[in-house]
């Protein structure tokens, strides 16, 4: 029993953590059809931005509160960066963006390798982030359980902005018919950028609860990405719901598999799952468009 | 996107009439010729054993030049055909080398090989399994994923999630696979000695013929009416669709050709290089094949050959010595080849059309200019279709 509840805690924690990564690309997948390859790269960079604040500040809380914020920033600001420098120029090609994005993220990790070197950098967690809880007479980490709650605290926060901000609104517009929320008059670019903004922020806050868990190093991004991708395909374009549903099913997924399978065997096993289930819907869980042809 | 004008022409030969595709076929005869035979009389034996793996290489991109840049699916995933052509290639070579009923000496547990091995023990039937086992896949994973419409960036994710899952699969099999390390150390490629300078000479020749098969056959499919339905379903698969197609068949065929080339480029390899390993087969690798495709050209004949070839040449010089510049140079190839010379590198020199200037009715043809709904967003990919724009849903709440 203590087995099985340990494995669920496991898929569990993937789940929080690919959700954070997927909430991110989700939003400007739904936005603007672009697949951005460099998101795990933002990833690595608010990781890495964690780590700095913690050679100023010392204290390992008040740091890791305050990276944060300014991973969000950071990467964010980088999001920007890319949508109008390159991607904006490629919006009637999204294939090429994400070949366009893929040498970004290369050039990223060889930026951090020369900055900060190949080998992972530590960020020590604060002291009461590295003991246990018991939970259902099952140990599970006070560090997973705050990415489990820093996941779900994003999700609320990001439904309650989409939801019932007028910068949401303008979001979900442009996502449903972005001609006709230009004719509304909504400036289709500015949200574009703002957009981005946010999701890649998402990343950056991916980052630094990531240095709870994993070694930061320039690679970081890669280890989940693809899982990540996988997780915005099975839940569908633009649907936070949709993320939710599938971060947690496929990670408990993988979670499940890994328990009678070896992990390896279990991921052939979820992208079996993957190309299975979208025989069913290939359009993914949930879908913005009604009425298309395709 | 006028890369795929450049394309929707026919091919030079097949405008000119029948001197100038005699003239067209001598060049492209001269320069196989010259590859066949000048190569092994100028290269050292080292220089020859690098081009024989770049060959190996320029396979790959072949097919994904056919998928990709005339059929628009971009495939993440070739390494996944390649890693399987180079297993069963490794795997037959281990078998051979360890004489009849042995098995490969990396085996520390157990006695003989696994069944799977057994299966490639023989010389035909390890040639047969490197084009049938890729090919039969892609045919399963294309059906699967083109005949329920799943396309542009949905394909191209799954398809780098099945190189990610086939590289972790790999390293996970350590007892029977190799695990990371690989396979390597062969000694003989189908009873010919692999140290024989003479033999090596000969896997050259025997690798460039095959490229210049490949070559042989993009160029007939392109010619042929399959040629002009794949290049319709890149612009415009609704329409094809329409017009009482199935695009999945299509796209299906040219998914399989790109795999078969795939696993043969990866079955020279071995041999080639001497080893096999996760490494080559992975995520990266899968995506690295696609920069020499882009550079080159990738809706031309012999761009993505000779794309591959000046990649993966500027990265066997510049990797050893200066490995952080190779990267750098490799994400900005990706950024800038991609981003602003979609025709690849060439177009850079007025070759081929400008992009961003719509479509130019095709010279010399008898298609019609193009179609009103395709100015304003013509595209390599199918992804923005002219049908079913969404639903325009509760405007009166949009500021």
């Amino acid at each position: 029993m203590d087995a099985v509840l340990g494995q669920v805690y496991a898929g569990i924690s993937l789940a929080s953590v690919l959700l954070l990564i997927a909430l991110g690309l989700t939003l400007t997948f739904g936005q603007m059809g672009v697949i951005n390859m460099a998101h795990g790269e933002f990833l690595m960079a608010g990781a890495y931005t964690a780590f700095v604040t913690q050679q100023v500040f010392e204290a390992a809380g008040l740091s890791l509160l305050l990276a944060l914020p300014l991973a969000f920033l950071v990467a964010g600001l980088l999001g920007v960066l890319l949508e109008v420098t390159l991607i904006s120029r490629l919006y009637a090609r999204p294939l090429d963006t994400l070949l366009v994005t893929w040498g970004v993220s290369l050039v990223l990790q060889q930026v951090a390798r020369d900055v900060f070197g190949a080998p992972a950098v530590e960020v020590r967690a604060p002291s009461w982030l590295t003991g246990n809880v018991e939970v259902l007479g099952t140990p599970f980490t006070t560090g997973r359980l705050f990415i489990v709650v820093l996941a779900l605290g994003s999700v609320t926060v990001l439904s309650l902005v989409l939801r019932s901000t007028a910068l949401g609104r303008r979001i979900r517009a442009v996502v449903q018919s972005r001609g006709l929320a230009e004719t509304s008059g909504v400036d289709s670019r500015r949200t574009d950028r703002l957009t981005f903004f946010i999701g890649s922020g998402l990343a950056g806050v991916a980052g630094v609860a990531l240095t709870l868990i994993a070694s930061t190093q320039p690679y970081m991004g890669s280890t989940y990405i693809v899982d990540a991708f996988l997780v915005v395909v099975a839940g569908g374009i633009g649907q936070i719901r949709g993320a939710v549903l599938a971060a947690f099913g496929l990670g408990l997924l993988q979670a499940a598999f890994a328990y009678s399978q070896s992990v390896s065997t279990a991921k052939v096993l979820l992208l079996v799952v993957v190309i299975a289930f979208l025989q069913v819907r290939p359009q993914g869980l949930f879908d913005v468009r009604t009425r298309s042809v395709v | 996107m006028s890369a795929s004008a450049g394309s929707l022409r026919r091919p030079a030969a097949a405008r000119a009439g029948w001197t100038g595709r005699a003239a067209v076929a001598g060049a492209y005869a001269a320069a196989a010729a010259v590859l066949l035979l000048g190569a092994p009389a100028l290269l050292s034996d080292f220089r020859l054993r690098l081009l024989t793996q770049f060959l190996c290489l320029a396979m790959v991109a072949v097919g994904i030049g056919l998928a990709w840049g005339r059929g628009g699916m971009l495939t993440l995933g070739q390494g996944l055909f390649f890693g399987l052509g180079a297993y069963i290639m490794a795997m037959h070579l281990q078998l051979s080398d360890a004489g009849p009923g042995g098995r490969p000496s990396f085996m520390v547990t157990g006695s003989g090989a696994p069944w799977w091995w057994e299966l490639f023990r023989s010389p035909v039937a390890a040639v047969v399994g490197i084009v049938a086992v890729p090919g039969l896949l892609a045919l399963l994973l294309g059906l699967s994923v083109f005949r329920r419409r799943v396309k542009g960036a949905y394909f191209a994710i799954l398809s780098q999630a099945s190189a990610a899952a086939f590289a972790l699969l790999l390293v996970s099999q350590q007892n029977t696979i190799g695990g990371s390390n690989g396979l390597s150390s062969f000694r003989q490629f189908f009873g010919y000695a692999l140290n024989d300078p003479v033999n090596r000479r000969l896997l050259f020749s025997i690798t460039a013929g095959l490229l210049i098969a490949m070559v042989a056959v993009v160029h007939q499919l392109m010619r042929s009416r399959f040629g002009e339905l794949l290049t319709a379903v890149r612009d415009g698969e609704e329409r094809v669709r329409f017009l009482g197609y199935d695009p999945a068949v299509v796209k299906v065929v040219a998914y399989v050709v790109a795999a078969v080339f795939a696993a043969v480029g990866g079955a020279m390899f071995v041999p080639v290089v001497g080893i096999i390993s996760p490494n080559n087969v992975g995520v990266v690798p899968s995506i690295g094949f696609l920069i020499g495709v882009a550079v080159g050209g990738r809706a031309t004949l012999l761009g993505p050959v000779l794309g591959a070839l000046a990649v993966s040449y500027a990265g066997s010089e510049l990797s050893a010595r200066y490995e952080s510049v190779w990267i750098y140079l490799q994400g900005l190839l990706f950024i800038v080849v991609v981003a602003f010379l979609p025709g690849g590198l060439g177009s850079a020199f007025g070759a081929l059309p400008r992009p961003g200037r719509g479509r130019t009715p095709v010279v010399g043809s008898d298609e019609p200019g193009p179609a009103p709904a395709a100015q304003d967003g013509p595209s390599l990919v199918n992804e923005p279709e002219p049908f079913g724009e969404p639903v325009p849903v509760r405007t009166g709440e949009v500021r």
